[in-house]
């Protein structure tokens, strides 16, 4: 157990964390070429340096954290094809803008996981915090336990899978991809959405402003379908599927001026 | 920002809380370096009541009259207590500002509490059979420290650090916040209330007094209105949701009692781990993790959710 004020750790002017830090260079790589190393006594910022620097240094394709212990901002702004475990629970913040790693966190993620996510996959074992795949823009998002409010607020692509229950305004102001929610939903579903689709397996508490039942189609069915079976999450149970109404939409609507001349 | 924190003990075994509190509140410290409080509940010893009071501010300025006014106040304070019938046990100086007393008394605590306050520059940070809060400027270890924590045992407590956005830094606007007269009644609150004059205005008509210009002081006051009226702390929490207008999250405490409740917007954050032997709930989980060194399951609270867990 770390003792209270056992990290020291140091600003500079601009508030940046440990300016001066260095990679620690405690990972060790096996013959597959699977490189492990124990984040127990490191910081943030030091995890953050080993993680980068066995990516793009050593050119590992394979790495293992041990004992992430809910440290913020973990594997963020990873932009390289590899694959990273997390050995434990993440933090806020947790693989922020990555484009291209497979991740897989054995443990819960705190608020804002996979923030602004560019592509790839990321499968958290446990339950996420609020505001969980925000302003996503692709990938695969799947969460085997229940998330906070606000998942995918933002959404403009890719797509989040929540096994277990989700809060409330999800998917708020969502403008592209997809979400499939196993569980119940809180009140607000779909509130200010654009665009998008919304499946839902258990109740929904309320819907949000402009976010109406939609038509199921094949493409609907081939869709989840083949994502279940990427997961194996078996076969999927009944859906409702949920859009955006467009009622919103003003675009194309006349001014007040100009509709008096049309009438 | 702000970052809270809880622990409650199921069984009422006695835990070194001032210690755990305070690592859980430390690895917070991004979420607010302005001050720390904690509100602790021990076990004085032979059923002693105590009072943890200040008679300045920490950052009151150190005039030429600063430590005769702190001397005769303090034998005021104790000269008024013993006029009222309390028999004291013990007076001890935390700092050269604040103070925790140790009493046997019968009579009401609120005409004690108040005559207290008449003092200039007095307040009354807690009083009770069991709470004791303790609040200062700066982060949980200096607080820590310099009120000597480290061999308070306990069954439960919460903790507060405070990056003020409505009001002062100072003691007055620290929390967690006493429900004045309530004995033995605390809270700490994650958020801004938009209706604070509303209830301010309220609530002074119906005789509470208010110490602070936080907005955070109006949950405690509400809570002891509402459970003076005969609520248990858990309707008074579900009736606080319709009340308080805002965002909040925010956690109360009790003599035997641990609640927290969420706003219906669930906007500021609170992670929750629950097992038989006890409950530990803070703003980040990197909080939580403090206490354990292995993996633990937890999870985020919904809008709207109030959850009390008793000792």
């Amino acid at each position: 157990m770390a003792a209270v004020g056992e990290r020291q750790i140091t600003y500079d002017a601009r508030g940046l964390a440990e300016p001066f830090a260095e990679a620690p260079r405690n990972a060790v790589i096996d013959a597959d070429g699977v490189a492990t190393f124990d984040a127990k006594a490191l910081t943030t910022r030091t995890i953050n340096l080993e993680l980068r620097r066995l990516l793009y240094e050593e050119g590992v394709k394979e790495v293992v954290v041990l004992n992430p212990q809910a440290r913020h901002s973990l594997g963020v702004g990873i932009l390289t094809r590899c694959k990273i475990t997390f050995e434990g629970s993440l933090g806020y913040f947790g693989c922020g803008i990555i484009d291209g790693p497979e991740i897989h966190v054995k443990g819960r993620v705190g608020w804002s996981a996979c923030e602004n996510m560019m592509s790839g996959v990321v499968v958290v074992d446990s339950n996420a915090g609020s505001l969980t795949g925000a302003a996503m823009r692709g990938g695969d998002l799947l969460v085997k336990g229940r998330v906070g409010a606000r998942t995918g607020v933002d959404q403009k692509g890719g797509t989040i899978i929540v096994c277990g229950d989700a809060g409330s305004m999800n998917a708020f102001m969502m403008q592209r991809g997809h979400q499939i929610i196993l569980g119940n939903v809180g009140p607000g579903l779909g509130d200010s959405m654009y665009d998008g689709t919304i499946y839902v397996g258990g109740t929904v508490k309320s819907l949000g402003i402009d976010c109406i039942p939609g038509e199921w189609t094949d493409a609907d069915t081939e869709f989840v379908e083949r994502k279940f079976s990427i997961y194996g999450l078996g076969s999927p149970p009944k859906l409702q599927k949920f859009v955006c109404g467009k009622m919103l939409y003003n675009y194309d609507s006349l001014e007040p001026a100009e509709r008096k001349l049309v009438i | 920002m702000c970052g809270i924190a809880g622990i409650i003990y199921r069984d009422g075994s006695q835990h070194p809380i001032g210690d755990e509190m305070t690592r859980m509140l430390q690895s917070m410290k991004h979420r607010g370096p302005d001050s720390t409080g904690y509100a602790l509940y021990g076990t004085p010893a032979n059923g002693d009541l105590v009072m943890r009071f200040k008679l300045a501010d920490a950052n009151t300025p150190r005039d030429y009259e600063y430590a005769g006014r702190l001397r005769r106040h303090r034998s005021e304070v104790e000269n008024r207590l013993v006029a009222l019938g309390a028999r004291l046990h013990e007076v001890e100086e935390e700092t050269p500002y604040a103070f925790r007393v140790s009493f046997d008394f019968d009579g009401e605590l609120k005409l004690l509490a108040d005559l207290v306050e008449n003092i200039p520059d007095a307040e009354v940070l807690s009083l009770g059979s069991s709470l004791e809060i303790v609040k200062d400027l700066g982060d949980a270890e200096s607080v820590h420290d310099q009120y000597g924590l480290a061999d308070f045992t306990g069954t439960h407590g919460i903790g507060h650090v405070r990056m003020a956005t409505e009001s002062e830094v100072d003691i007055a606007g620290a929390h967690p916040y006493w429900a004045y007269p309530y004995s033995d009644v605390a809270v700490v609150h994650n958020g801004q209330l938009t209706n604070y004059f509303y209830w301010k205005r309220r609530l002074e008509r119906a005789g509470r007094r208010f110490m602070s210009e936080c907005d955070s002081e109006i949950i405690a006051v509400y809570l002891a209105e509402e459970m003076s009226k005969g609520a248990t702390l858990e309707e008074a929490m579900h009736s606080s949701l319709d009340e308080l207008d805002g965002v909040f999250t925010y956690i109360a405490v009790t003599k035997d009692e641990l609640g927290v409740a969420k706003d219906e917007l669930a906007a500021k954050p609170l992670v929750l781990y629950e097992s038989p032997e006890l409950v530990a709930i803070a703003s980040e989980e990197i909080a939580i993790r403090q206490l354990f060194d292995r993996e633990i399951e937890t999870y985020d609270p919904y809008e709207r959710e109030v959850l009390v867990w008793q000792r």
